[in-house]
């Protein structure tokens, strides 16, 4: 039994891998030396890794059953955060010693408030039982609302050279936004997998009841997953905030949705208890791949909008079809 | 049996519960600003969140049903696209704006509908994607322009207009006409037909709906088709204040709409809201954003408190369910 359900998400990767491939090549004989080039990898590798660390901090709520609708607000207020902190203390002629002790002072002050928002959302969710989709809806309102009010609406811009590097360079060739996304992919994989707290953030997604029953703590568990999505969306932020060198209220808004559609396309059952690292990061390619193609096509970002939702629906079809198949 | 009153009851105490927060902070802006308690004033609120109550309308219909819908939006947006494009190289009348705009809706919400009934994939997840296509097909082929020069006819905002003793006009304006039309109708359809029995039972629990013989997807059908419609009507009404489409003026505002129904005391989970509940709970968070404004307050401010309506009222809400359900403990057998 459990060894069927294996083949079944090792195929439904596979049919993502196929899509992947097929995408790749045609997109290959219509831009001849220009997909299939070094320039366009770069771009895109350096386009996709905020994106990627969003889904995951969405697709492991998922996991849960739950969902993180405040990922977004969280990430722009942390970022705000860090800018102010550098903006203030930043003497006017910085030592290097200086810029590198602020920088650091800043990313952990980032990362601590966006862990406390994710042990906020944990809590309101968890104590309450306010269904999760509410309760972050509630702190993204909340969120946004406090980043308006520190900024008034403004633009925060202007950062070290320090920062910037963090999402504009790259190590041996390989950008430095890509290396943070494999850490992290990397780590969150072995949370899920080899972890306790993995097999306790499965067990909730698909049985709460029974996982309260077997003796963990479901209070703490899901706190614990909460506040591990903050701080992916605080590590998101700090690449957001050194590649678009600037901080405000409502940046990236058009991620939101669209990291709950990668997540669903990468195999995360929505009602919880399913979802790998490997697929959302198949996702992510496919998406970043359909959107750099038809970019280079000259097709409006919208297209590919529109394609994503397409494709989900379409992917989401095969799947019925293949569920059909194994259970008559 | 004991559980059935425990969940009426809460049902209740929202409704309650609203109906004294709208009166506190009421009179609180009242005597801080006394044009607050005016007939312009609230006549303006209502006005201006008119079209957003007509959505709140279908969200309502489809959460009692058990779905979500964020696509709403999108379909407003396209059906206003459809209706203007028309409508200012044709010409017509009003008549004519509400039906296109309304078919249009009612196509792309029986799209939903269809989906969500054949996919099997959580509703929240189909309209997301149907978001997806439907807003970016539409500013793929539209490239996102605004549209502007409507005929004259369709600036009027009255339905019939009436003269005051000191020979001003009033009118019995076009959103609240409509509103109230719309407001009529789904607590009509709730309350006192069985299709509205079967949108509550297909939320209750869907599997007992099924097995007690209603026709799930029809009543899908319905409550998607409900919903598009919504929407498009509602699409003529916010162009017929703004007087222009512009492809980013509704978009964005699905969760805000979504939040406002649910404070009204419908439940995600299905099976419960009113029609009552969810004018009140837009009604509180309309005041509350317009005494703001009147106040001086920055309208930064508006989200920090309309977060925190949202955050307490929902958290109130579950705990009090949670010590409902802790006190007469439920054997859920499925």
């Amino acid at each position: 039994m459990s060894d069927n359900k294996f083949k079944i998400s090792m195929n439904e990767n596979f049919t993502l891998f196929i899509i992947l491939i097929l995408l790749v090549i045609t997109f290959s004989i219509m831009l001849p030396g220009q997909f299939f080039s070094l320039g366009n990898f770069q771009s895109m590798t350096f386009q996709l890794p905020e994106l990627g660390i969003l889904t995951l901090a969405m697709m492991i709520t998922m996991i849960t059953g739950g969902i993180n609708l405040s990922i977004i607000a969280s990430a722009n207020l942390s970022g705000i955060i860090m800018a102010l902190i550098m903006k203030n203390l930043l003497p006017a002629t910085p030592t290097n010693f200086e810029t590198f002790w602020i920088i650091l002072l800043a990313i952990a002050a980032g990362l601590v408030i966006s862990a406390l928002i994710g042990l906020v959302n944990g809590f309101i969710i968890s104590f309450f039982d306010v269904s999760a989709i509410l309760a972050t809806l509630g702190t993204s309102t909340l969120l946004e609302g406090i980043a308006l009010v520190i900024t008034k609406g403004y633009v925060i811009s202007g950062f070290p050279r320090g920062l910037l590097a963090i999402g504009n360079e790259s190590i041996i060739g390989i950008p430095i936004p890509l290396i943070i996304f494999i850490g992290v992919a990397i780590l969150v994989a072995v949370i899920l997998n080899r972890s306790k707290m993995g097999l306790s953030t499965y067990m909730m997604g698909s049985n709460i009841k029974a996982t309260k029953f077997s003796g963990i703590n479901v209070e703490k568990a899901t706190i614990k997953v909460y506040i591990l999505s903050g701080l992916l969306s605080g590590v998101a932020s700090i690449i957001m905030l050194s590649r678009f060198n600037s901080a405000k209220a409502g940046y990236g808004s058009s991620y939101l949705l669209a990291t709950v559609l990668i997540s669903v396309l990468g195999g995360t059952n929505p009602n919880g208890g399913f979802g790998k690292v490997s697929g959302v990061v198949l996702g992510i390619v496919l998406l970043q791949v359909i959107s750099s193609g038809l970019n280079l096509l000259g097709m409006s970002q919208f297209l590919s909008m529109a394609l994503w939702g397409i494709l989900l629906l379409a992917v989401e079809g095969l799947r019925l079809i293949k569920r059909n198949k194994f259970t008559f | 049996m004991k559980r059935q009153t425990g969940i009426t009851d809460i049902f209740k105490n929202n409704e309650f519960v609203l109906i004294v927060a709208i009166l506190i902070i009421g009179t609180i802006f009242t005597i801080l600003k006394p044009n607050f308690f005016s007939i312009n004033n609230l006549y303006g609120i209502l006005v201006s969140n008119s079209y957003l109550a007509i959505m709140a309308m279908g969200v309502l219909v489809v959460l009692i049903s058990g779905g979500i819908d964020i696509s709403f939006t999108a379909t407003a947006t396209v059906a206003q696209y459809v209706m203007a494009t028309i409508i200012i190289n044709n010409g017509g009348n009003m008549f004519l704006a509400f039906l296109i705009a309304g078919l249009v809706g009612l196509a792309l919400g029986s799209i939903n509908a269809i989906l969500v009934y054949t996919l099997k994939v959580p509703s929240i997840i189909v309209t997301i994607s149907t978001l997806n296509a439907f807003y970016g097909l539409l500013i793929f082929i539209t490239g996102g322009k605004w549209l502007y020069g409507f005929p004259m006819w369709f600036m009027d905002k009255n339905l019939v207009s009436f003269q005051r003793a000191d020979g001003s006009l009033f009118g019995l304006s076009m959103p609240i006409t409509l509103l109230v039309a719309a407001v009529i109708v789904t607590w009509i359809i709730l309350r006192f037909t069985t299709l509205g029995r079967k949108v509550y039972a297909l939320g209750g629990n869907p599997e007992a709906a099924r097995r007690i013989g209603i026709n799930i997807f029809k009543t899908q059908l319905f409550v998607y088709g409900f919903m598009g419609l919504m929407a498009g009507l509602a699409s003529v009404i916010q162009a017929n204040i703004m007087l222009t489409v512009a492809p980013n003026a509704l978009i964005g505002r699905e969760l805000e709409v979504l939040a406002a129904v649910v404070l009204g005391g419908a439940s995600l989970a299905g099976g419960t809201g009113t029609v009552p509940g969810t004018l009140l709970g837009f009604f509180l968070i309309a005041i509350v954003q317009n005494g703001l404004t009147m106040l001086g307050i920055s309208a930064y401010w508006h989200k920090i408190f309309i977060g925190m309506v949202i955050i307490v009222s929902v958290s109130i809400t579950a705990y009090q369910r949670k010590r409902n359900e802790e006190k007469g403990a439920v054997i859920d057998v499925r």
